[in-house]
C-alpha cells in the first residue's frame, strides 16, 4: 500500500511546523526526509502516527485516512514507527519487546515466519532474547527497535534518526537493512541527519526547511548532497 | 511501668494469634493495594473511589443475605455490581479524564466517591444492613495452641492465588504484556498497537474483582454495612501504596501488606484501653516513612512515566 501525504500542515500553539507538505511512499520505495534541526521532519511522523493533531491536509494508507485516528489504530492499519531514541522497554526481555511489535497484528498467522524472517536480518536479537533490552549496546538496542516495528508486519516503515548516536560498521549495517527491508516490499521513510548516505540510499529524498518541501535529491545526486543543501538553504 | 507496659505489648506483638491475623489483614489490605496499584500503573489515576466499590460489593452480600439467597448467590451478585459499577466509572469518567491532570482525576474519583456513598445512603440509611450469610467463618479453629478464625486463613489463601493469578496473567499473556508496557511508557505502546482502551478496560475490572473479593472477606469481619463501609481501610490502604511506592505493582502491593500487618499488629498488642490511639499511631508512622523514604519503602527511587 501507498502511504500519500497531502498537503499537511501542523502547528504547535499557533506556529506553524510543517507547511502544506506532500509527499508519498509506495510498496518497496525509500524515501529520505532530512533538513536541519526544527524543520519539521520528526513532526512529520508524528503527525502520521496520529501523535499529534494536523491542522489541515490529509495521510491516506491505500484509499483509507489516517487522519483523527489514534496511535494504535493507525499502527493496526499498517505503520510502523521506530522511534527516536528508539524508545525500548529497557526492562523487558528482549523477546517481550519483539512480542509487543505483533500487538499491532490482527492475528497470530505466520508469525513464527516472520519471526523467522527477522531473526534472519538481526541474528542478535534471537541471540539476546532473554536478556533485558536495557542491557544491550547501542547498536543492538538499535536493531531491536526495526525487529519489533518489523514484526508488526506493517505495509510502512516510518524511521526517526535511527543512526544517532551509533558507531559507523552498526550505521553501515542498519543503512544495508533498510535496502533489505524496502526489497521485501515495505515502503519506508527514513527521517536522518546523515545527508549523503541518505541521498546515496532512497529513490528520493525530500529536503525540509521551515515545515515546507524545499528540495528533492535522487542517488544520482548524493557525491553533491550537502554542496546542493547548504546552497539551497541558504 | 512503661518497660512492663512495652515488655506486655511486644509479648502480645510476638502472640501467634495475633501474628496470623495481622498477616490476614495484611492480605486483605494488599489485594485493595493492588486494585489500587493497578489502575493507577495503567492511568496515572489513584481511584479514591475504590472503598465504595467495596461498600457497594459489600451491600449486594447484604441484599441477598436479606432474602436469604444461597451464599454463592450472594458472592455472584456482589461480583456482577461491582464489575458492573467499575466498566460504568472506567466509561464515564475515567477514560474521557485520560488526558487530564492527576489533580483533575483524583478530583473526580472524590467526586464518585462521595455521589456512591451518598446514593448508598439515599437507599439503605445510616445504619446500612447486615451481611450474615459468611459470619460462620469467624469461628476459630486450633492450631499450634492458638485459636485462629477461619477468615483469617480463607483471607490469606484467597489472596496468595489471586496474587498468583495476576502475577500469571500479567507475566504469560499478551494483555498481560501490553498492561506492563502501558505502565512503563503508554504512548510507545500505543505506537506499537497496544490498545489504550482494552489495557484500562481490563485493569480497572481485575481491580473491581478484587474489590469483590475484598468486599466477601470484610463482610464476614464487619457484617454491618454502612455507606461509609470500607472507607477507612481504603484511606489506610491508599497510604499503604504511597509508604510502599506507587511506581511499581510489588512495592505497591508490599505497601498494602505492610501498612494492614502494622495495624493488625498494633490493634492485637495494644491493650483494649488504648486502642482509640491505633490511627493515629499508623499515620504517624506513615508520615515519618515517607519523610525518611519519599519514593516509598520498597522502591529504588524511579520517577513518575507518563500515563494511557
Amino acid at each position: 500500500m501507498t502511504l500519500d501525504v497531502r498537503e499537511l500542515e501542523v502547528a504547535y500553539g499557533g506556529v506553524a511546523a510543517v507547511r502544506g507538505l506532500s509527499l508519498s511512499v509506495g510498496p518497496g520505495e525509500i524515501v529520505g526526509l532530512i533538513g536541519p534541526n526544527g524543520a519539521g521532519k520528526s513532526t512529520t511522523l508524528h503527525a502520521i502516527m496520529g501523535l499529534v493533531g494536523t491542522r489541515g491536509g490529509d495521510v491516506m494508507l491505500g484509499d483509507r485516512s489516517l487522519r483523527g485516528r489514534s496511535p494504535e489504530a493507525i499502527a493496526r492499519a499498517g505503520v510502523s514507527l521506530v522511534p527516536e531514541g528508539r524508545r525500548l522497554f529497557a526492562e523487558l526481555t528482549v523477546e517481550e519487546n519483539l512480542r509487543l511489535g505483533l500487538a499491532a497484528r490482527s492475528g497470530a498467522n505466520g508469525v513464527e515466519e516472520d519471526m523467522a524472517a527477522v531473526f534472519e536480518l538481526f541474528p542478535i536479537v534471537e541471540e539476546f532474547r532473554r536478556r533485558h533490552a536495557g542491557a544491550l549496546s547501542g547498536g543492538q538496542q538499535q536493531q531491536l527497535a526495526i525487529a519489533r516495528a518489523l514484526v508488526a508486519k506493517p505495509s510502512i516503515l516510518l524511521l526517526d534518526e535511527p543512526s544517532l548516536g551509533l558507531a559507523p560498521t552498526v550505521v553501515d549495517l542498519v543503512f544495508s537493512t533498510l535496502r533489505v527491508i524496502s526489497e521485501r516490499g515495505i515502503g519506508v521513510l527514513l527521517v536522518e541527519q546523515r545527508a549523503q548516505r541518505t541521498v546515496a540510499l532512497a529513490d528520493r529524498t525530500h529536503v525540509l526547511a521551515n515545515g515546507e518541501l524545499r528540495l528533492t535529491l535522487t542517488p544520482d545526486d548524493a557525491a553533491d548532497t550537502d554542496r546542493m543543501v547548504a546552497a539551497y538553504l541558504s | 511501668m512503661l518497660a512492663s507496659g512495652l515488655t506486655d505489648f511486644v509479648g502480645d506483638a510476638l502472640d501467634l494469634q495475633v501474628q496470623v491475623d495481622a498477616i490476614g489483614l495484611g492480605a486483605v489490605f494488599a489485594l485493595m493495594a493492588v486494585g489500587i496499584g493497578l489502575v493507577f500503573g495503567v492511568m496515572r489515576l489513584v481511584n479514591f473511589a475504590y472503598g465504595q466499590l467495596i461498600m457497594a460489593g459489600a451491600f449486594a452480600l447484604a441484599y441477598a443475605s436479606d432474602r436469604d439467597w444461597p451464599v454463592g448467590v450472594g458472592i455472584a451478585l456482589c461480583f456482577a455490581v461491582v464489575l458492573a459499577l467499575s466498566l460504568a466509572m472506567e466509561r464515564v469518567v475515567f477514560r474521557p479524564l485520560r488526558t487530564q491532570s492527576a489533580a483533575v482525576m483524583l478530583i473526580a474519583t472524590f467526586a464518585v466517591a462521595f455521589l456512591l456513598q451518598s446514593i448508598a445512603l439515599l437507599w439503605f440509611g445510616p445504619l446500612g444492613k447486615t451481611a450474615s450469610s459468611l459470619v460462620q467463618l469467624n469461628r476459630p479453629v486450633e492450631i499450634g495452641g492458638a485459636e485462629i478464625r477461619k477468615i483469617t486463613i480463607v483471607a490469606i489463601v484467597t489472596a496468595v492465588i489471586c496474587l498468583v493469578l495476576l502475577v500469571a496473567l500479567l507475566n504469560r499473556t499478551s494483555i498481560g504484556l501490553h498492561m506492563r508496557a502501558s505502565a512503563i511508557d503508554s504512548q510507545t505502546a500505543r505506537l506499537l498497537g497496544v490498545r489504550a482502551n482494552l489495557v484500562s478496560t481490563v485493569s480497572v475490572l481485575i481491580a473491581g474483582a478484587l474489590a469483590a473479593v475484598v468486599a466477601v472477606m470484610l463482610t464476614v469481619q464487619f457484617p454491618t454495612v454502612t455507606p461509609t463501609f470500607a472507607l477507612q481501610e481504603t484511606i489506610l490502604v491508599l497510604a499503604g501504596v504511597v509508604v510502599g511506592g506507587m511506581t511499581r505493582l510489588l512495592s505497591a502491593t508490599l505497601g498494602g501488606f505492610f501498612i494492614g500487618y502494622v495495624s493488625g499488629l498494633l490493634g492485637g498488642a495494644l491493650p483494649s484501653a488504648q486502642s482509640q490511639y491505633l490511627p493515629s499511631l499508623v499515620f504517624g508512622l506513615v508520615i515519618l516513612v515517607l519523610l525518611v523514604r519519599p519514593d516509598g519503602l520498597f522502591t529504588r527511587g524511579r520517577g513518575l512515566v507518563e500515563r494511557v
